[in-house]
Order: C-alpha cells, then structure tokens, then sequence
C-alpha cells in the first residue's frame, strides 16, 4: 500500500534543486576559465589611418630594458588616441610569466621578450604573424636584421626590435686616474682587461677590480661570449643543435675570469650575483673596469660616475658583442592588433627612433639612423653603434631551458669555470649543454 | 473487502499526520544539503575539477597554445629519465626531515615558554606570532635581501661583532649555507603560527593532572614525557603533518632565495615541475609529475595519520 506517491515530488525536487546548484556552478566555472578572452581572429587589412581609434592596449615586458619601453609609451600616449598601458616584470620571472599567462590565454595585446628566447616563442605560436604589416614599412630593410632573423620562422615575421642591448665594457675613469692608468686607454685585449682591473683593485677599500654575474647564466653569456667570438670561436653551430663551449678559445676567457676571482680583483659578490643587484654593483662607483648592457649607459651616468665605454675584446685581440635586446610583438590572442601595430610601427619610425631613444642615449635598430645627431654627440654612443656590426645573436629553440633558467645545464657549468676547474666543467658542460639544446 | 474498504479511508486518514512529519525531515535534509552546496561548488570548481584536468593533462601531450594530443604512457616512462627531478627528491626528502626536526623543536619550545599566564606573555605571545603577518614570497625576498653579499646588512653587522672574519656567502656559497639560510628563513616565518596550534593543545590538558604529578614527586622531564605529550597526541600530528606536507611541497623559499642553487643543490620537487610546464613548455609532464607527487602525499598522509592515531583509540 504505497503512501509514497505524495511525497516523491518534495523529495526529488529537493535533491534536484541541489543538483541543478552544484551543475551550475560547475558549469559557469567551466565555462569562464575554459575558453580563451574573446579573440577574433587578426583583420588582415591593418589601414595605418583607421588604427589610432583610442583602444586601450596592454603591454609587458622586463626590467632590463624597461627604461627605453617606458621612454616609448610615454612618448606614444602623448601623441596618440591609443593608450598603452605598460607593466614591467623582473628579468628572472618574465619566461615564466608569459607561460603561465599564455597557457592561461591571458596574455597582453603586445609583450615584448628577450631576443634568445624569440625563436622558441614563435614557434610555440604566442605571437602574431606581421609579415604583411612589416612588408608596407619602407625603411623595412634597415631594421636591425639579425634580430629579425630570430623573429623569422618559414619567412614570416612574428615581432620586431623593441629595445636594443649590446654588451660593453664599461670603466671607471676617476678609478683608472687614481690607480695610475689613463682613463683615454681602455683595454684592447682581454689580458690587458685582467692587467687593469687588477692595477685598480690594489687601491683597496670598497673599490674592486672588476664585478660580473656569477651565479647568473644569462648574465655570463651576454659578457663572456663575445670575447670568444673575438678571438674566432663559436659556442654553437648556427641551427643551435650543438655546443661547441668546450674550445681553446672559451678555456681561455673563462680562465681569465676565474683567476680575477681566485685573486680576490673581482668583487666576492660576484659568485652569488644572480642578476638582481647587478647594476646596483656598477652603480656603486666602486668598480674599476666591467662588462655590462649598453642599455644601462644612461643608469651609470645618472649616478654621477664619469663612465667610459670599450668593445668588448678578445684573450688576444678584436672586438665582438652580443647583439641582444628586446623584440616586441602583437599576441595571438589579442583582439586590437591593428591598434597594437600601429604603436610597434610607430616605435621603428624615424621620431622614436631619433627623438625619444637616440636622444637618451640608447641604441636604436634603424641601421639607416645610426648617425644621429645625438648618437655623435656622445663619443661612448658611437663606439657601441660602431661594434655593433661586428656581433653577433646567437639562435637556439631551447634557449631558455639550455642557457637561463636557474636550473640550467649552462648555470652548472658557468659556476665550475668560474669557480672551479675550468677546462674540465667546460667539457662535461658541453655534453650536457647538447643535450638540452635537442630535448623536445 | 470489508478489510480493503475499511484500510482505504485510514490509509488516507494515516498520510495526512504522516504527510508533515516526513515532509519535515526531507525538508531538513535538503535544507542542510542546501547549506553544505556553497561549499561543495568551491570545492568541486576549484578542487575537483583541477584535480581531473591535471591527471587527464598527464595523459597528454599538451603543448602551451593549440590542441593535445594523445601519447600516454610517455609522460610517465620520462619521469624515470629526468636527473634533476631524481636530485630533487632526494633534497625534497633531505630537506623535510631536517626542517619538521628544527621548525617542530623551535615551535613546541616556544609554547611551553609561553603556556603559562605571565607578566609579558602577551606581549611574547604576539611577538613570536608576528612573523605569520608576512607574505611568504614577501619573508623570502626579505630574507634575500637581508642575506645578499652585495646590499644586505647581516654581513656587516657580524663582522663588525667579530663574529666573522670576512663576508660569507649565505645564500649561494655551498649547498650547506643554501640549506641553512632557507631553514632559518622558514623557521623565523612559521614557528609561531606552530607555536599557536601547539599552545591551545597544551592549554587543553587540564592543570589538576600536573598537580597530581607534582604531588607524586615527578619533575618537569617526567612531566613533560607522561602527560604533556601523550595529551598532545592528536595536535601534535595536525602540527607535524602540516609541516610535513608543506615541507615536500616546497616552493617558494627555494625559488626566490636560492634558485635552487648553488648547483641544483637545493632545487626542490615543485621547482621541477613549475620548470617542466613554465620554461620547458612541457605541461603534460608536469601534470605526469604532479600526479605522482599528489599518489606519494596521500600514501604518506594515511600512514602518518594511522601511527599518529595509533593509540588515541
């Protein structure tokens, strides 16, 4: 005799109003965090006219070269109805803030990124393709090209030169008068780099010899590989499939630094720098003679140093640097990439180029405007634009993971031939270096 | 039919008394699934359902942007072939046992000192206390900065007690210093939050039974080892399964203070997984060593639980 009937509908509503709240939730969480930010796909005709319509841009991008991207947007904004607001991350975090926020498709409209790791963006897909765009600038030709190169995948263009870096040797020319050198003659080779560093570490006190980052991969690589590429050497093939770091040439370099450590001409600081105090060290005036970013010129001078600039030399002689810097371009998953091209092409005219970079001080990527007014004006300009001819940008796909991260089979053997014994890290290094260079 | 017609009339006459009281009951439980279903939705959405996207993830080759594709069990077979995750567990394993000895005797010595009503307890109480306050990102770049050869003041200020001679490399001079600098960092930023949990253990042990116990002449050592601790059984686990479990998931002190260094030596089990995702671009091996991880915890949460528990019974 079943009683039952009346009460189902109560007890099933209950439980079905639970379930339906439950769903929901599930669902409307599912749905949020599961599809991409509304992305339309790019329109192809970029009318240059149309582009400045006053949309709101975002862009990232890194400390190390924060200066000259903020000099740009400030620069923009002020002259356009497009807005670009910039957020600066810490060098160390930046990989890893693109990659969470693009797995997240939560990158901004434009990000720029280190220069060595844009091979490995490009191919991954986080950037826009741009050939057409870039294909309608008439001073296309002239924009830095081996920077282009590492943008380029199958001929088409992902992002273009935002902020150029070259590494230098900067010296300190009230230190050089006090330790008896002459502040007009900086070194010519990497052994006269060593005789003056230590000429000026004898002064004593607070004032050391020489700095460079020791516990930092990147840091290593930008200052130490140019004087291999002076003196004749590669540190990879050109596909970046292979190490070739173990070669007389990088014995030779790397021996040079490490005896600077072991005899106390190098700062201590220098075994744990990992980047983050790299420029406070420069900016202390308590360094004599130091390879560092030219991008930091302007941070040095403000500080009241008297600041020469010299090629990076070779063990035995010549000139190289490590052409890095920033690339920039329009993220996959924005839905502004007209607007967002018009403030990257606008960065390569002549008015940025000239009026907001060269006149503080910067390099610029137009070959065409290395002979500026200002670039002349300022003798330590003209010497990093004239080296710059003569360096190089290395490329590898696993950049990252092969050269930079902390965790890096490069790390290890920088602080073994820095810190150890020098030939031999250099030669396990290699092994370990190939390794990671081909992992997929 | 006399039966039948007669039971037809009561069987309706019976539902209607019968009708609320059920209908009050259902009522109720659905009134307290109703109130438990917030909760159940956060922990579905932000539990749950990651959860089953991690493990459907490691089945995957999952690049950044664009499609998976299916490759099981190859995530897996190359957890065995990374040399730098077989280091890190080691160090993980290290690790924890050297940081759940040092943070547990730091955080149970500091709540008996503070147990009893004092003058200044308060004040004592809150002062081991403050460190909690502080972000632990934000205690690490602290501790980084404090540390640092080149800007921070713990350097000078030893010397200059003549405690050391020259400067010391805190953070980066040998896997040893790396391990000590992290201890002390997380030492200073959890041991009163422990303290706090072990204090209102030990504030639960009712004062007549050490009255007792000093009456019958035992001294603080006999005290301590026969009544404080066995009463302190069950927080005494939740302490230490909290510190175990944080302790093998370890992130933040080792990315910002060390950076795992100096080579590698202090690189923990997250450190790899967030390297294999975020510069390796490898998220379905991430995801393969996350599930590993996730099996290893909760087997060692359940045995922790039943040897902790064992005598509580």
């Amino acid at each position: 005799m079943s009683t039952a009937m009346p009460h189902q509908p109560a007890r099933r509503s209950a439980r079905r109003a639970v379930f339906a709240v439950l769903a929901a939730a599930v669902l409307a969480a599912a749905s949020t965090a599961g599809c991409s930010s509304s992305s339309k796909s790019p329109s192809a005709a970029g009318g240059a006219t149309s582009a400045d319509d006053g949309a709101q841009l975002t862009m990232w991008t890194r400390a190390a070269t924060e200066s000259q991207t903020e000099a740009l947007v400030k620069a923009y904004n002020a002259g356009h109805k497009n807005q670009v607001k910039l957020t600066t991350y810490p060098n160390e975090q930046y990989p890893d803030k693109i990659a969470t926020s693009a797995g997240a498709h939560a990158l901004p409209d434009i990000f720029t990124s280190d220069v060595v790791f844009a091979p490995n963006y490009v191919s991954q897909g986080l950037w826009q393709d741009v050939t057409s765009r870039f294909d309608q600038l008439s001073f296309k030709g002239d924009v830095a090209p081996s920077i282009i190169k590492t943008a380029t995948a199958d001929g088409k263009v992902y992002a273009v030169p935002h902020a150029l870096d070259l590494s230098v040797l900067y010296y300190n020319k009230a230190l050089y008068t006090r330790a008896g050198l002459d502040p007009a003659k900086p070194p010519t080779t990497l052994a006269e780099f060593a005789t003056q560093a230590t000429a000026v570490s004898k002064l004593g006190g607070s004032v050391k010899g020489t700095y460079f980052g020791g516990n930092c991969g990147g840091c290593v690589e930008f200052t130490l590989w140019p004087s291999i590429w002076a003196d004749g050497g590669a540190v990879m093939n050109d596909a970046g499939t292979q190490s070739t770091i173990d070669s007389p040439q990088a014995v030779a370099v790397f021996k040079i630094y490490h005896d600077l450590y072991a005899a106390g001409v190098a700062a201590p600081a220098s075994k744990d720098e990992n980047g983050t105090t790299w420029l406070g060290a420069l900016q202390t005036g308590n360094i004599g003679i130091a390879p560092g970013p030219s991008s930091w010129l302007p941070l040095i001078k403000a500080k009241g140093i008297d600041v020469g600039v010299a090629p990076i030399p070779g063990v035995n002689g010549g000139q190289s640097t490590f052409v890095g810097g920033d690339v920039a371009g329009v993220s996959v998953t924005s839905s502004h990439a007209a607007e967002a091209w018009d403030f990257l092409s606008w960065t390569l005219g002549d008015q940025a180029q000239v009026e907001v970079l060269a006149k503080s001080g910067e390099i610029i990527a137009r070959t065409d405007l290395a002979q500026n007014k200002y670039a002349a004006a300022d003798p330590n300009v003209v010497t990093i634009n004239q080296v710059m001819g003569k360096g190089q940008t290395p490329y590898a796909l696993n950049f990252n993971a092969t050269y930079n991260d902390p965790q890096s089979p490069w790390t290890t053997t920088v602080r073994g031939a820095l810190f150890g014994d020098t030939a031999a890290a250099l030669a396990s290094g290699q092994s370990a270096i190939t390794s990671s260079l081909n992992q997929h | 039919m006399s039966l039948s017609t007669l039971k037809e009339p009561s069987a309706v006459e019976d539902a209607r008394p019968r009708r609320p009281l059920l209908t009050i009951r259902r009522r109720r439980a659905a009134q307290g699934l109703g109130y438990a279903a917030p909760t159940a939705a956060v922990v579905s959405v932000f539990f749950l359902a990651p959860l089953v996207l991690v493990v459907w993830m490691s089945l995957n080759h999952w690049p950044l942007l664009g499609n998976p594709t299916l490759s099981f069990p190859t995530n897996y077979t190359d957890i065995g072939d990374n040399t730098l995750f077989r280091g890190a567990v080691w160090f993980t394993l290290r690790y924890t046992v050297v940081m759940t000895v040092v943070l547990f005797s730091v955080a149970f010595g500091l709540a008996l000192l503070v147990q009893n009503r004092r003058r200044g307890v308060g004040f004592l109480r809150t002062a081991f206390f403050l460190p909690a306050a502080v972000g632990f990102a934000t205690a690490s770049l602290l501790f980084l900065g404090l540390l640092s050869n080149e800007i921070g003041p713990v350097n000078p200020l030893l010397t200059h007690l003549g405690i050391i001679s020259r400067p010391v490399s805190w953070i980066s001079g040998s896997p040893n210093t790396a391990l000590g600098s992290t201890v002390a960092l997380v030492t200073w930023r959890f041991a009163g939050f422990n303290m706090l949990i072990l204090l209102t253990g030990l504030q639960a042990i009712p004062v007549e039974l050490y009255e007792a116990a000093r009456m019958d002449g035992a001294n603080r050592v006999q005290i301590l080892r026969r009544i404080t601790v066995p009463l302190m059984r069950p927080t005494i686990a939740l302490v230490l399964i909290m510190m175990i479990t944080g302790s093998l998931l370890a992130f933040d002190q080792f990315y910002i203070l060390t950076g795992g260094g100096p080579d590698n030596s202090t690189t923990s089990v997250v450190m790899v997984i967030v390297r294999e995702a975020f510069v390796r671009f490898n998220l379905g091996s991430a995801a393969a060593i996350s599930v590993a991880v996730l099996g290893v915890l909760v087997a060692l949460n359940v045995v922790q639980l039943s040897i902790l528990r064992r005598r509580s019974r």
